[in-house]
């Protein structure tokens, strides 16, 4: 079990006021709070062990190199990859997948060759993709919602074709909180000869991920969804399909040799990680993730569905309240509407009691198209909430419902 | 007839005698709830405040010397903020609403509603009505 009052001392944020009010933070899928090992790890970090990594032969300089390395090792065994030079650091989710877009995209996919996305995709997953499409004349093909808030395998099967070059599927939707089968979208991808790579930043911080078992080919997810800082993400790719990609940005770091008769570039993972990265961030990434490998994120995982079946339930009871997403397999998301009611005054009456949601399109408007709604309100959990805070949702919703009609 | 100021000084006593959110945020509701729904043909692209987590619209006409602004928005609270703006601006003259300093917004603690990322997008709606003020000065 999960000491839950301890996990909480450990986030300081969580005992701020907010307009007089006990803050009661349930904005998890926009961004998660950080744990004091976190800060202070950034902290020393900077008081104690700063310089420019992998350039200066000085003490501090291979002290901050070889955090910086460690911290790849440690990210490379989070997610079990087989080798540490398949993890780049990036900048986030939406940095990660850009980069596929403009590397392998530009060099492996042509007019005509498909790609693979559900209708559930966060913009970070459509519009690289819809760029690259009207860049190369490739296609873009959608694999559509279902009322629950799922896809179908069928339409999986149909859509990912011999001509689908990649499949880019979201884990689990930030807007919905449908936790896609995933596994079987990797072997139907595979059974075409597409790639596929998975958006995993909703699900990196919930679900225990193997690369190796799953089988994927890339995946991205962003540190600050993970107890982590911002500015700083992983794109994992197996070794072989990120040696055959082509560089990303060219610059310091990520040269072999330069020479303005033939520039040579060096090798993994260097190749995609020119300039000087956020060094902070991606050292204090791996903090983040041991704090959350010491609890155990099979126990985290348990505990946040044990959350989300009470405010399931909870919520379900308010008349005149919608969830939007109903799929069996859930992660800890609930996007809900109530009847006649704009998302927006919701929010804003909640955030006057000090509960923080997320209200709008949550970056994924085509789902809000196919519900044919201006936006939902969603609270998302973290493995520090509590049932009591989501009576206090509760509450908090009642409350803006009898203000509001 | 009241000045600009004068209906901004009327709407910072209205809100003076209110101690929390709850008062403040009802008298919002209710007073969105009280504005007249504008026209569908109103709601255009033209009229469309870009910014908002709402559909916040906001129609101008020129009746003799004034301007006359029509508000609506698909949020309560958002029309009712909308509507304080209207209540104050509309009947003046393009010059005077061009010109105007609304200082009630921080006075009633609608202050937060101005961060530029604010979802609400209070400042694209000054910034629209005071454009309709610039437009209908440059017709005279
Ligand atoms: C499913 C999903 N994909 C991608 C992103 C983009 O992540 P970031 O903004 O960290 O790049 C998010 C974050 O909101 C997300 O929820």
């Amino acid at each position: 079990m999960l000491d839950i009052q301890k996990i909480r001392a450990d986030f300081p944020i969580l005992s701020e006021k907010i307009r007089g009010k006990q803050l009661v933070y349930l904005d998890n899928g926009a961004s998660t709070q950080k744990p004091k090992v976190l800060i202070e790890a950034e902290q020393y970090f900077y008081e104690h062990q700063y310089a420019n990594i992998h350039r200066g032969v000085h003490y501090l300089s291979q002290i901050g190199t070889d955090l910086y390395e460690a911290s790849r090792k440690t990210v490379q065994q989070f997610i079990n990859a087989k080798h540490d030079h398949e993890i780049i650091f990036t900048k986030g989710t939406t940095n990660s997948i850009n980069l596929v877009a403009y590397t392998f995209g530009r060099k492996f996919i042509q007019a005509r060759d498909e790609i693979v996305v559900t209708e559930m995709e966060h913009h970070s997953n459509i519009v690289p993709w819809q760029i690259l499409c009207e860049e190369k004349g490739c296609i873009l093909k959608v694999i559509p919602l279902q009322k629950d808030g799922t896809i179908l395998l069928e339409d999986a099967a149909r859509l990912i074709t011999s001509k689908t070059k990649l499949v880019s599927v979201v884990y689990v939707s930030n807007a919905l909180g449908t936790i896609n089968p995933i596994q079987e979208l990797i072997a139907l991808a595979h059974s075409k000869g597409a790639k596929i790579m998975i958006d995993a930043a909703q699900a990196i911080q919930h679900i225990p991920i193997d690369v190796q078992a799953l089988d994927c080919d890339l995946l991205a997810f962003s540190a600050h969804k993970l107890y982590g800082p911002t500015g700083v993400g992983i794109l994992y790719g197996k070794e072989d399909i990120l040696n055959a990609m082509p560089p990303f940005e060219g610059g310091g770091d990520m040269i072999e040799n330069v020479s303005f008769a033939k520039t040579t570039f060096n090798a993994l993972p260097f190749k995609f990680e020119a300039g000087t990265p956020h060094i902070s961030g991606c050292i204090s990434m791996s903090v983040a993730i041991k704090y959350i490998q010491d609890l155990g994120l099979q126990k985290i995982m348990e505990y946040e569905h044990s959350l989300l079946e009470y405010a399931t339930e909870r919520l379900n009871a308010i008349n005149g309240l919608t969830i939007y997403g109903t799929a069996k397999d859930k992660s800890s998301v609930i996007s809900f509407l109530l009847e006649g009611i704009h998302p927006y005054d919701v929010g804003v009456l909640l955030d006057n009691q000090g509960i923080a949601i997320r209200t709008g399109h949550h970056c994924a408007q085509p789902v809000m198209e196919y519900f044919n709604i201006p936006g939902t309100c969603r609270a998302s959990f973290a493995l520090y909430n509590t049932k009591e805070e989501v009576d206090v949702l509760v509450e908090g919703i009642l409350r803006a419902k009898k203000m509001l009609s | 007839m009241a000045t600009i100021n004068d209906i901004q000084d009327e709407i910072i006593e209205d809100f003076s005698i209110y101690e929390d959110w709850t008062d403040k945020y009802e008298y919002l509701i209710d007073f969105g709830k009280s504005l007249s729904i504008l026209d569908e043909k109103y709601k255009t692209e033209e009229t469309r405040i870009n910014g908002c987590q709402s559909k916040v619209w906001l129609y101008a006409e020129k009746q003799a010397d004034k301007v006359v602004f029509f508000a609506d928005s698909d949020a309560i609270i958002t029309k009712g903020i909308v509507g304080l703006l209207v209540k104050v601006l509309s009947g003046h003259t393009p010059e005077e609403i061009a010109e105007s300093d609304l200082y009630f917004i921080d006075k009633i603690g609608l202050k937060e509603h101005l961060s530029p990322t604010r979802a609400n997008g209070l400042v694209s709606m000054i910034k629209k009505i005071k454009t309709y003020g610039v437009a209908f000065q440059a017709i005279n």
